[in-house]
This record gives C-alpha cells, structure tokens and sequence, in this order.
C-alpha cells in the first residue's frame, strides 16, 4: 500500500458514501485518511502468525431470542418522524437506479 | 456451426415461516397495512440493538442437514452496505465469507447438483414508484413499506453444475420439496416466498472455460424460470455467432413479453464494502442444537418417491406428482395404510381427486371422503361391484358431499351386473336390434372389425345404465361373435 492515498482514492470513498467533497476537502480528507491507514499499517506489521482473524471483541456466541412477538410501534408516530409520508408509506424522492 | 452449452448457477431466496422477523420480534406476516409491522430495531433508529431469531437458527441447521451441507463451528454476520430506499439503515445484514452452511449437494434426476452455500439474511422492505406508469426511471417519486424489512431469509447458491433450463426447473422443484418437507418455508414462488434469479453462460461443448455470465433476475414461476433460461441461452448464442461479445450484466425478466431486458444500475454500486456487524456475535452451532436439527428433518421428497415406489408399486410420474403434493401425499399414505393397493389409490389421487382440489382451491385433509372412504371405493372396484366409469360419478359426489361410497352405491342402485344369465339375454337383445352393425363386423377388416365392435359394447353398457360387469360383457361378445 502506498503511504498516501491517491485523489482518486479518497473521491471514490466519498462517492461509496454518497459525499459531495470540496477539492480543499478531498486534500484534507485524503490527509487524515492517510494517518488512519498509517495506523492499521503498524497493526499489520505485527506477527500475528496463529491468530485467528477476530470479527468481534466480545468473547460470546449464540445470543439468541425466542421466535415471539413484540409490540409494535404506531405507524402515525413512526410517520410523523419522517421528512415526508404518503398513503401510510414513507415518500422519498425519484430512485435514480435499480435495486442493488 | 460450433456447438454450445450452457453453464447456469441459481440463487435462491427462501423466505422462512417464522412467527416473528429475523432480529426483532415484529411479526413477519403477509398482507398487513404498510409500515404496521415496524420496531426500533427493523427501522434501524438510532440505538437499536438486533438480536437473532434463535428459530432462523434452527431452520438453517436442519437446511444443512437435509443438503449435506457443512456447518462450521462459527458463523457470522456482516453488514452489506448500499444505498436504496428499501432499507432504512442503507445496510442490509447478511452473510458474507462465514456463512452458516457451506458446500451441500442435491441429487436430481442421478445427477449431483453441488450447492456452494447457504446463509441467513434480511428481507428489504417493498417500493412502489409512483406516476410514468410505476416504472422507476419515469416516476415522480416512491412509497416504502417497512413491513418486510428485517424478514429472515436463507440464500442458497448453487454451483454452476446445472446444463439447462430443465434442470434448472427440476432443482428448483426438488429444493422446493424439500423445504416444504422440513418445515421451514412455504415456498411459494408466485406469492414471492420464494425467489430465483439464474447465472447464464455458454461456452462451446467440451470446453472447461466460463464464459461471461449474465444474472437473469424477476422469474415468478418455475415456467418462467425455464422460459427465460431459455432465451437468455439463445440470446447469447445469437450473439456469440454474430461475433458480438456477452457483456457481463444484469436482465430483467418480462414474463408477458416473453423477453429479458439489461437493467440500469450505477457503476460501482456492486462495492458493498461488506464488514462484519459489531452489534450481532457469533453463531456457533452446538452439538445439542445439530442434533435437535437432524431429528427434525423427516423423510425428504427423493426418499419418500422412491418408498411409494418400491413398497407401493406406485408409477414414478405418479410418485412425483403425490410427493410434490406433501398433503394429498400424506393422504395416499393413509388410503394405503388401510390396505388399498398402491397403484390405485395413486392413480385417483393423482386423477379425479388432484383435480377435484385443484378445481375447488380444497386441501385434502377437509375432503369429505376421508382415506379410508377412498380405500373402500377402490373395493368395491376390486370386488366387481362398480365399473371403473360409475366409479368415477361415485367419486365425484363423495368429494362433494359427507357420503360413503357403499352409501351411494345403495342409494343410487348402482351395483354392477355380474349375473351372467341376465348379462346374456342383454347381450342378445343387443346384437338383434343392431343387425346391421354385427352383420358389418362379419364381413369387414380388422379397422371395421373395431370400430364395430366397440359399438356394440357401447350399446350393452347403454342398455345396462353402465352397470354391466365390462369384463363379462367382453366375454360374451367374444362368444357371439366369433
Ligand atoms: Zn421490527
């Protein structure tokens, strides 16, 4: 990996995000992404020989919960929350593309 | 003209018949008003914690077991992250490189179809684009319901073993039966419980290669399923012959018209940037939980056709029929159980009585002929007292109405004339008032001979409302006109 992530790095992450930088933002971004990338490269240094990757800290497995119902909430009050409703369904704005 | 074939794999999604949706306990059930089956958590508001439905778990165990699958001893779930308004949380929860079963297979037809995974995953809620006639690209705007958000799933992907759109269909309707078998979904494929989309390729027959696929998606039945199979392998084989290249994509499938269509999505919108979900902990499958996994799994379909087979003598077309049919299947059984023949109560079930329920939307178990009432016709049969055709009518009124077949044999004086004496002066009478007809059986060839004689079969069966023993009355023809 290269020690400074590229224009072009940091313009694609803000498009994965939907993020609409400025060149000076892309600049700055870029930068500190830069020192976070920086920091999981000292991690990767060590000798991790033997160790399983870890997908989560917590030493627990199965929390599980039984298959019962629960209550609900009041589609008004979750509506109300919502920039905009219609027909007791959330509205958003023209799709641009089909579902992933 | 080189020769191809085809290289498909299938992805099938299984909606699981649980009480509740995979991480929250809102009811996942079909056909509530939108947005009334939603909580903190399948709304992805802020500080909602998910925890897993411990029955998904077991489903997809006895998944495993049921398709020799591999469970490892840890599963986890990661977060699938995209931007579409069917998901609130712009996530979905799924599984990505640990999933719950890997490498299982299915047997269909002698041939082993290799499936490389199975995995638990959340259904997205339901978007309806409004105005430019609901197409997406045309309309103003769009509603979403949240009531399927959160819904469990299981994906199972298959290898790209499968050769034609005809396998395809028998894969689908084999995994159909054995989900249907252990109990984990409906598994209905026009109601949208069960989903296939199908990775198409070609290549010239005898190559190893893989061509560029193509994911062929909206199939809402097994016949269209092979319908689109089908045209995407002629598309590509059309194309390939007219020296275009196969763009790797993705096409809709539209059953009226009979054609798939490329669908537009964003460039780079297939970089999920998949990372494992913080808020869920592993799934480590005990022994306790495989076992109680592998109890529950009963007979599968394949086991089940080949026992009507060899124990029943029931025929392999009607084997698969009865077992596709799990209900009028277990109705068989009992009408077996009681003693009558296989192969007969095969053939009813499968006939008159398959289409009775499909004529009257019924379901086996609220018939008014129970098994043993099908069992008790199939005597009486057996016994010579009712022509297979008078069966039939007795039939129809015992799916219709609480009566015994004996009953309505009685009521109706239906009873088969085996008395030979009376049978024979039937006959007689018979071939006197058709004269003509016998006398052009005498002189005519073996096609006049037939058709004659059919004729005056028909007339005794006529004389007698039917009733006439047809195996006697086949005797005495062939002693009179001989
Ligand atoms: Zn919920």
């Amino acid at each position: 990996m290269s020690a400074r992530l590229s224009r072009t790095d940091v313009e694609h992450v803000a498009n994965l995000a939907r993020l609409a930088l400025s060149g000076d933002e892309v600049e700055r971004f870029g930068e500190q992404l830069t020192v976070i990338l920086e920091h999981a490269q000292d991690v990767a240094a060590l000798d991790l020989e033997g160790i399983p990757p870890t997908a989560h800290p917590l030493p627990l497995v199965n929390v599980l919960r039984p298959d019962e119902v629960r209550p609900t909430l009041d589609r008004e009050e979750v509506l109300a929350q919502a920039p905009a409703a219609e027909d007791g369904r959330f509205r958003v704005p023209r799709i641009l593309g089909e579902a992933p | 003209m080189a020769e191809y074939e085809a290289v498909i794999g299938l992805e099938v999604h299984v909606e699981l018949a649980t009480t509740t949706k995979l991480f929250c306990g809102c009811p996942n059930e079909f056909g509530s008003e939108p947005n009334t089956n939603v909580c903190p958590i399948c709304l992805g508001l802020p500080g909602s914690l998910p925890v897993l439905n411990r029955r998904v778990v077991e489903y997809a165990l006895r998944l495993g077991e049921a398709m020799h699958f591999d469970v490892p001893s840890e599963s986890i779930f990661h977060r699938k992250n995209y931007f579409y308004p069917d998901m609130p949380k712009d996530y979905q929860v799924s599984q990505y490189d640990h999933p719950i079963c890997v490498e299982g297979w299915m047997e269909i037809d002698g041939t082993r179809i290799r499936i490389e995974r199975a995995h638990m995953e959340e259904d997205t809620g339901k978007t309806q684009h409004i105005g430019g006639g609901g197409r997406i690209h045309d309309a103003s705007h769009s509603l979403v319901d949240y009531n399927r958000a959160g819904v469990p799933l299981m994906e199972i992907v298959s290898h790209p073993d499968i050769r034609s759109a005809e396998q395809a269909r028998a894969y689908v309707s084999e995994l159909r039966g054995v989900l249907q078998a252990i109990g984990v979904s409906d598994v209905k494929m026009e109601e949208g419980s069960m989903r296939v989309d199908a990775n198409v390729s070609i290549r010239p027959v005898g190559t190893g290669e893989l061509g560029t696929k193509v994911e062929v998606k909206n199939m809402n039945s097994l016949r269209s399923l092979g319908r689109a199979i089908d045209y995407e392998i002629a598309r590509q084989i059309a194309a390939v012959e007219s020296g275009d290249r196969i763009v790797q994509e993705t096409r809709g499938w539209d059953e009226a018209a009979g054609v798939s269509q490329g669908m537009r999505s964003k460039e780079g919108s297939n970089d999920y940037r998949y990372f494992p979900e913080p808020d869920l902990v592993p799934v480590a499958p005990s022994d306790e939980m495989r076992a109680e996994a592998r109890a529950a799994v009963p007979e599968l379909p394949a086991a089940h056709r080949t026992r009507l087979v060899a124990e029943w003598g029931v025929a392999d077309q009607d084997a698969r029929v009865l077992v596709d049919n799990p209900a009028l299947a277990a109705y068989a059984d009992q009408a077996m159980a009681v003693g009558a023949p296989g192969k007969d109560v095969a053939n009813w079930c499968t006939g008159e009585i398959l289409g009775f329920l499909n004529e009257s939307g019924l379901s086996p178990e609220v018939l008014p002929l129970a098994p043993d009432g099908l069992a008790e016709l199939i005597g009486l049969v057996a016994d010579g007292t009712l022509s297979r055709s008078l069966a039939k009518d007795v039939l129809d009124e015992c799916l219709r109405e609480p009566k015994r077949p004996k009953q309505v044999v009685a009521e109706r004086g239906l009873a088969q004339v085996s008395d030979e004496a009376e049978l024979a002066a039937i006959v007689d009478e018979v071939l006197v008032a058709n004269g003509d007809a016998v006398e052009e059986y005498r002189v005519g060839d073996e096609k006049v001979r037939g058709k004659k004689r059919g004729f005056i079969f028909g007339q005794v069966m006529r004389a007698t409302d039917r009733k006439a023993n047809a195996a006697m009355v086949n005797q005495l023809l062939d002693e009179r006109l001989s």
